[in-house]
C-alpha cells in the first residue's frame, strides 16, 4: 500500500539522493575520526575536552592551509610535490623580511606569499607549457628552492625570528578564544570552497581534472588555470610556511619535511581522486583532521619516532585500499 | 638492413646522447682537477658515481612500466642501516647477511609492487606512503648512527682490481650483465616495455601485466638494497637519515631524465640511466674542481635537474596538432 502513497515515494526520493549524496570516502573519514576520538578517549579522558579539540583544530589549520593547495592541483590530476621547500621558502623570506625593518615586517606576510607564488608559476610553466609531468617539475622546483635557500641563509646570515603580525594570526586568539589560525584556514577554506563551486576557474578545473583535451576543446583555457592553480597551491604552501614560522617564532630550513606526506594523505583519504576530476573541499577538511588527530594520537600514546613513521604509512595505505583504489581494466 | 641500423641507432639515442654527455662532463672535470687522473681519483669518483648509477637502475626499472618509485632511496636507507648491523663477522656470516639485504630489499620492492597491482592505488601516493614505512623501520634499526661492516668486503667492493680500475665498475657492470640483461631479454621484461607504452594494450594483447609490473618493483626493491649496501661499504657506518634518502631518490629521477629514460614510461634503458647518474655526479664535482664554494652545490645541481627536465620537452617541437598535446 505505501508504494501507492505518493508522499512515501517522495520522501523515499529524498533519501536516496541524499545518499546519493554523501561520498563514501567522506563519510569513512568521518568515520575514522570518531573513532580516533573513542579510541583515544579509552586511553584518556581529556581526548573528549573543549581545550584539546580545539587546540587540535588550531595544529590543523596549518596543514589545512597547506592542503587547500594541494587539493587543487590534485583535482586537475596533477600533484605538487614542491610543498617542502616552498613551505620553507614562505617562512624564511617572511621571517627575512621582518629583518628588513618597520616597512618590511609590515610586508612580511605578503612577501612570503609572494616567493610562494612566484616558485608556484614556475610549477605551472612546467606542467601548462612543457608538457613535463608535474610531479617530476615540482620535485626539480623543490631542489631549486632548497638550493637558493642554502645559498640565502649561507650567504647572508637573515633574520629567522618572525614578525609580531606573524605570532598574532598563528599563535593569537580573537572571538570567543577560537585560535585565529583556525579563523584563517576559514576564511581560506572560504574562499577555496567558492573558488571551486563558483566561479569559471572552479569548474575548469574539475573539466581538466575529467578530460584536459575535451577542456581544451571546449574552449576552456586550460594553460591559464594550470598556471594559477599551481600559483594559488605555491601560494598557500608558503602561507602555511609562514604561519609555521609565526607559530614556533621562527623559521627553520627543515620546516616544510613533515607536511608533505600529510597535505598527500589528507586530500585523498578525503575521497579527492588522485587522478584528478573528482573530490569536495569538505572531504579535505574531514582528511587534515584525520591526519592531524592520528599523529597527535601516536605521540600522546608515546610511540617512538620509528612507530610513528610506521604506523603512519600503514595506515594511510590501508585507508586507501579500502576506499581509494582505481579501476580494472574491464571497467 | 640500412634501415634496420637507423632503427637501432634511433632506439638507443638516448643512451647514447646520455654517455657522450658523461664522456664530455668527465673529460673537462679530469682536465681541471688539480691532480689530474690517477687510480685514486678515479676511485673515489666511481665510487660515488656507482651508487647512484645503482639507484638509478632501480627508478629505470619502475619508470619503464610507466610508474615512479618515491621510496627507493628509503630502501636504500633501511638496506644501510640493516647491513651495518648484521653484514660482520665469518666469510659464511658475512654472505649469508648480505643474501639476507638483498632479500629485505627485494620484500619492499615486491610490497610496492603488490599493493600498485592488487591494491590498484598510484604508485605515486603508494611508494610515498610505503617509503614513510621504510623510513620508520631504519630508524628502529639505527636510531643513532653507527654500526659496522666486514671490512674486506667493503675493501674489496671500494677498492681497485689490479690496483688500477675501480672495482666498483666491475660491480656495476655485474649488475648489467646479470641482472638488467637478463631482463631485458625475458618475456617479462618485454611485458614491462609493453605496459609500460600503453596498459590497456598490452592487457588486450594477453602480455602479463602483473609479472611484469611484480619483476619490475621487487628487482628495483633489490637494485636499492644493493646500493644501500655499498653505501654501507663506503661509508662503514649506517644512518637513518631522511635527507639521504630523499636526495638519493630525487637524483635518481634526475639521472633517469638524462639517461634518455621516457618518465612516460615504454622506452629507455637502465644502461642509459647508468650513465645518466654518472653524468650528473660528475656535472656536480665540476663545482669542486673550479673551486666554487660549496654553499651553491645545492642550487647547482637543482638547476641541472630543472635543465634536464626542461631537456624532455623538446618533443612538443614535432608535435603537429595540439590536441596531441593533452593525451
Amino acid at each position: 500500500m505505501d508504494a501507492m502513497n505518493p508522499h512515501t515515494e517522495i520522501r523515499d526520493g529524498r533519501l536516496v539522493a541524499i545518499r546519493r549524496r554523501i561520498d563514501p570516502a567522506i563519510a569513512s573519514a568521518f568515520g575514522c575520526i570518531v573513532l580516533l576520538l573513542l579510541l583515544g578517549s579509552l586511553y584518556s579522558r581529556s581526548f573528549l575536552s573543549p581545550e584539546y579539540l580545539l587546540q587540535q583544530l588550531k595544529v590543523a589549520s596549518f596543514l589545512g592551509v597547506i592542503a587547500s593547495g594541494m587539493m587543487i592541483v590534485v583535482l586537475l590530476g596533477q600533484i605538487d610535490l614542491s610543498v617542502p621547500w616552498v613551505v620553507a621558502v614562505g617562512g624564511m623570506m617572511a621571517t627575512a623580511a621582518t629583518g628588513w625593518g618597520p616597512l618590511g615586517a609590515a610586508l612580511a606576510i605578503p612577501i612570503g606569499i609572494g616567493c610562494g607564488v612566484a616558485l608556484g608559476l614556475v610549477n605551472g610553466c612546467g606542467v601548462a607549457f612543457l608538457r613535463i609531468p608535474s610531479m617530476i617539475v615540482t620535485l626539480a622546483v623543490n631542489a631549486v628552492a632548497q638550493g637558493l635557500m642554502v645559498v640565502h641563509t649561507g650567504g647572508f646570515s637573515p633574520q629567522d625570528a618572525s614578525s609580531p603580525a606573524m605570532r598574532f594570526i598563528a599563535t593569537g586568539h580573537s572571538l570567543f578564544g577560537i585560535p585565529n589560525a583556525l579563523l584563517t584556514w576559514f576564511a581560506i577554506g572560504a574562499a577555496t570552497v567558492f573558488l571551486l563551486t563558483r566561479t569559471t576557474f572552479g569548474r575548469t578545473v574539475y573539466a581538466i581534472g575529467n578530460r584536459e583535451r575535451a577542456a581544451y576543446l571546449s574552449g576552456a583555457r586550460t594553460r591559464a588555470v594550470v598556471m594559477s592553480a599551481f600559483a594559488i597551491s605555491g601560494g598557500l604552501s608558503a602561507f602555511g610556511g609562514v604561519l609555521l614560522a609565526g607559530y614556533a617564532s621562527k623559521a627553520a630550513q627543515a620546516m616544510g619535511d613533515p607536511y608533505l606526506l600529510p597535505a598527500i594523505a589528507a586530500v585523498v583519504l578525503g575521497g579527492t581522486s588522485i587522478l584528478g576530476g573528482r573530490g569536495s573541499y569538505i572531504g579535505t577538511v574531514a582528511g587534515v583532521i584525520l591526519v592531524t588527530l592520528l599523529q597527535s594520537i601516536l605521540s600522546v600514546m608515546q610511540i617512538e619516532e620509528y612507530g610513528r613513521h610506521v604506523i603512519y604509512g600503514i595506515v594511510i595505505i590501508a585507508m586507501l585500499l579500502i576506499y581509494g583504489r582505481g579501476r580494472r581494466h574491464a571497467e | 638492413m640500412n634501415s634496420d641500423w637507423s632503427y637501432r641507432l634511433r632506439e638507443h639515442r638516448g643512451t647514447l646522447l646520455a654517455l657522450v654527455g658523461f664522456i664530455a662532463m668527465f673529460v673537462i672535470y679530469v682536465a681541471n682537477h688539480p691532480v689530474g687522473l690517477n687510480a685514486n681519483v678515479a676511485t673515489t669518483a666511481a665510487n660515488k658515481g656507482v651508487l647512484l648509477a645503482i639507484v638509478a637502475m632501480a627508478q629505470t626499472l619502475v619508470v619503464l612500466t610507466s610508474g615512479i618509485d618515491l621510496s627507493v632511496g628509503m630502501v636504500m636507507v633501511l638496506a644501510n642501516c640493516l647491513a651495518s648491523s648484521i653484514v660482520v663477522g665469518t666469510p659464511l656470516m658475512t654472505g649469508l647477511s648480505v643474501v639476507g639485504v638483498l632479500l629485505m630489499g627485494a620484500a619492499c620492492g615486491a610490497i610496492n609492487g603488490l599493493i600498485v597491482i592488487y591494491g590498484r592505488l598510484q604508485p605515486i601516493v603508494t611508494t610515498i606512503a610505503t617509503g614513510a614505512v621504510y623510513y620508520g623501520a631504519a630508524l628502529a634499526l639505527r636510531r643513532v648512527p653507527g654500526g659496522d661492516i666486514n671490512a674486506s668486503l667493503a675493501d674489496a667492493l671500494t677498492g681497485q682490481l689490479q690496483g688500477a680500475v675501480p672495482a666498483s665498475l666491475a660491480l656495476l657492470l655485474a649488475l648489467v650483465l646479470f641482472v638488467w640483461w637478463p631482463f631485458r631479454l625475458s618475456v617479462v621484461g618485454r611485458a614491462a616495455y609493453a605496459v609500460g607504452s600503453s596498459e590497456v594494450g598490452a592487457y588486450m594483447s594477453g602480455v602479463p601485466i602483473r609479472r611484469a609490473k611484480f619483476a619490475a618493483y621487487a628487482l628495483s626493491g633489490l637494485l636499492a638494497s644493493v646500493a644501500g649496501l655499498f653505501l654501507t661499504c663506503i661509508t662503514y657506518s649506517g644512518e637513518a637519515s631522511a635527507a639521504n634518502g630523499s636526495t638519493y631518490t630525487l637524483y635518481s629521477i634526475a639521472a633517469v631524465v638524462l639517461g634518455g629514460v621516457s618518465l612516460f614510461g615504454g622506452s629507455g634503458s637502465a644502461v642509459g640511466a647508468i650513465f645518466g647518474a654518472l653524468m650528473f655526479r660528475t656535472i656536480g664535482d665540476l663545482l669542486f674542481v673550479f673551486n666554487l664554494d660549496p654553499l651553491w652545490q645545492p642550487l647547482f645541481q637543482g638547476v641541472v635537474l630543472s635543465a634536464a627536465v626542461c631537456l624532455g620537452s623538446g618533443r612538443l617541437l614535432r608535435v603537429r596538432n595540439r590536441l596531441d598535446l593533452y593525451g
